[in-house]
């Protein structure tokens, strides 16, 4: 498939959804306050600049996610290439991490209240952990792809210390997978922060929460939009960096 | 001439206890200076092995290694070409090159003239800025040659530098080697399971036995290098490195 057929036919995806549902709800067939038109959105953005909602939320929740994103993928990928380095380390976490990956990032709201009060260290707190699992799993697996000859290809050519090593071969060998680590929590961290924000903490989710009790639904749907917003432009900013970062591969 | 490497009673064995994880043992061998070695056996005879532990990559549980060079802080006494030409893909053919410079004595303006002219002796000049995934297997090879050459070592290892490439590339690497060979004076290991490269490249081809490895014979190659590739000669040579190989391999089945 050629780009142009490509980039034509997902903007058009993206229209032909867009036009029938303000189809739906111009013709009545939908009742408006249970779904609104898009054509309401546009609107609705005005009214929240204009009383100085939109800017503050978003700035609010981009900073939650911001630091939670940073928090977990650090610690994600640091744990993730030590596990994959030392096989004792890697002993000793096996079953802790079965234990402890399954818990979704939502059920540590009671503790993250508890522990942090109603604060912003708290949504950054579970926005963290959402992506520390991706990052760990993902950068662990990267390091442990690492080709074992490219390792003795340093060796043979006088890098024999550990940091020599790390610095050569192991995490430029692993730098694909982890930044694909890092892109999959960019995505995962916009989908905590609404929640992270439900029970308190000013952000979006606060923000369509409120909304949600008027059943000012336009206002909900606006926010929906500025998560879908937010993540493309980070997504985009990613992709192009990693494209820089692995120029190297075909 | 003098000697650069003499292993003295080296014995390797992986694991297993007793005779099963013998790779070899008792194993003596000698380069001398600015000559070529080849080392002919089956696969899996410990070949690589070989190599790895006159490389320091992996210890002998018996033995010793000498590798007698001028000590110089710009150089390494000794590079290795491997079989897969294994360079670092995230770097440029250029910073692959310089891979063993880092860490050595060598200033910035001698590293960029040590690329240039590695470069040059196998052929690639242009292609330094090059990614490895824009070349050929046979140029991946050369930046691999190149490599080694570029900290300017006494001794090069090859561990069947050539086995993956097709025939022609093959050809025009070995001479291309012989090339190199001539103008730098390398004293070179050469591994190879081809016993005509072997005997084209080599000053003298050793056959290695297997279980436990060790040298069954040696045989010097007297034949003009210009004329080798034709010569009736060499294919005589070629015939009689071949028949102490099936020998080798007959005297191991009968022992085993």
């Amino acid at each position: 498939m050629k780009p142009i057929t490509r980039y034509a036919l997902s903007a058009g995806g993206l229209a032909g959804f867009l036009l029938l549902w303000e189809a739906l709800g111009q013709s009545g067939l939908i009742e408006t306050h249970l779904l609104p038109p898009p054509s309401t959105i546009p609107p609705a953005l005005m009214s929240e600049i204009r009383e100085g909602f939109w800017q503050v939320m978003v700035w609010a929740s981009l900073r939650h996610y911001t630091i939670g994103f940073v928090l977990g993928s650090l610690l994600g990928v640091t744990l993730g290439v030590a596990v994959a380095l030392f096989p004792r380390v890697e002993a000793s976490q096996a079953w802790l991490a079965r234990v402890l990956r399954p818990i979704p990032p939502l059920a540590w709201i009671p503790f993250a209240i508890i522990w942090f009060g109603i604060s912003e260290t708290a949504a950054a707190f579970i926005i963290s952990i959402g992506i520390f699992w991706i990052n760990y799993f993902t950068a662990m697996a990267a390091v442990q792809a690492v080709d074992k000859d490219l390792i003795e290809v340093a060796r043979a050519f006088g890098h024999r210390s550990f940091p020599a090593l790390l610095r050569k071969v192991i995490l430029p060998g692993a730098a694909p997978g982890i930044l694909s680590g890092l892109r999959a929590g960019l995505g995962q961290g916009w989908m905590t922060v609404v929640a992270a924000e439900l029970f308190g903490i000013q952000g979006i989710g606060q923000r369509m929460i409120e909304a949600s009790g008027l059943l000012a639904t336009d206002i909900v749907i606006l926010y929906m939009f500025s998560i879908a917003l937010l993540y493309g432009v980070s997504d985009y900013i990613f992709v192009r960096i990693q494209e820089r970062l692995l120029a190297w591969q075909r | 001439m003098a000697t650069v490497i003499e292993t003295r009673d080296l014995a390797v064995s992986f694991g297993g206890a007793g005779e099963a994880g013998i790779v070899f043992r008792h194993l003596n061998l000698a380069v001398e200076e600015g000559e070529i070695v080849t080392l002919v056996g089956v696969s899996g005879a410990g070949k690589s092995t070989l190599l790895r532990v006159i490389a320091d990559l992996i210890p002998p549980h018996e033995g010793t290694v000498t590798v007698e060079t001028p000590p110089d802080p710009a150089r390494r006494p000794i590079a290795m070409v491997f079989q897969a030409a294994l360079l670092m893909p995230w770097r440029k053919v250029a910073d692959n090159i310089t891979l063993g410079l880092e860490g050595i004595d060598v200033p910035d303006d001698v590293r960029r003239e040590r690329v240039a002219r590695t470069l040059e002796l196998v052929g690639l000049s242009d292609y330094g800025d090059r990614w490895p995934y824009q070349l050929s297997g046979g140029q991946r090879q050369r930046i691999g040659i190149a490599r080694a050459l570029a900290v300017e070592p006494d001794i090069l290892l090859m561990d069947e530098p050539f086995g993956a490439l097709d025939a022609i590339t093959r050809t025009a690497l070995q001479d291309e080697l012989l090339r190199i060979w001539r103008e730098t004076g390398k004293s070179i290991l050469f591994v190879t399971h081809d016993i005509e490269e072997a005997v084209y490249l080599g000053d003298r081809v050793l056959l290695l036995g297997d279980k436990p490895a060790r040298i069954v014979n040696e045989y010097r190659v007297d034949i003009d290098r210009a004329a080798r590739r034709e010569s009736a000669d060499f294919l005589h040579m070629v015939e009689t490195v071949r028949g102490g190989l099936s020998d080798a391999m007959a005297i191991d089945n009968g022992a085993g």
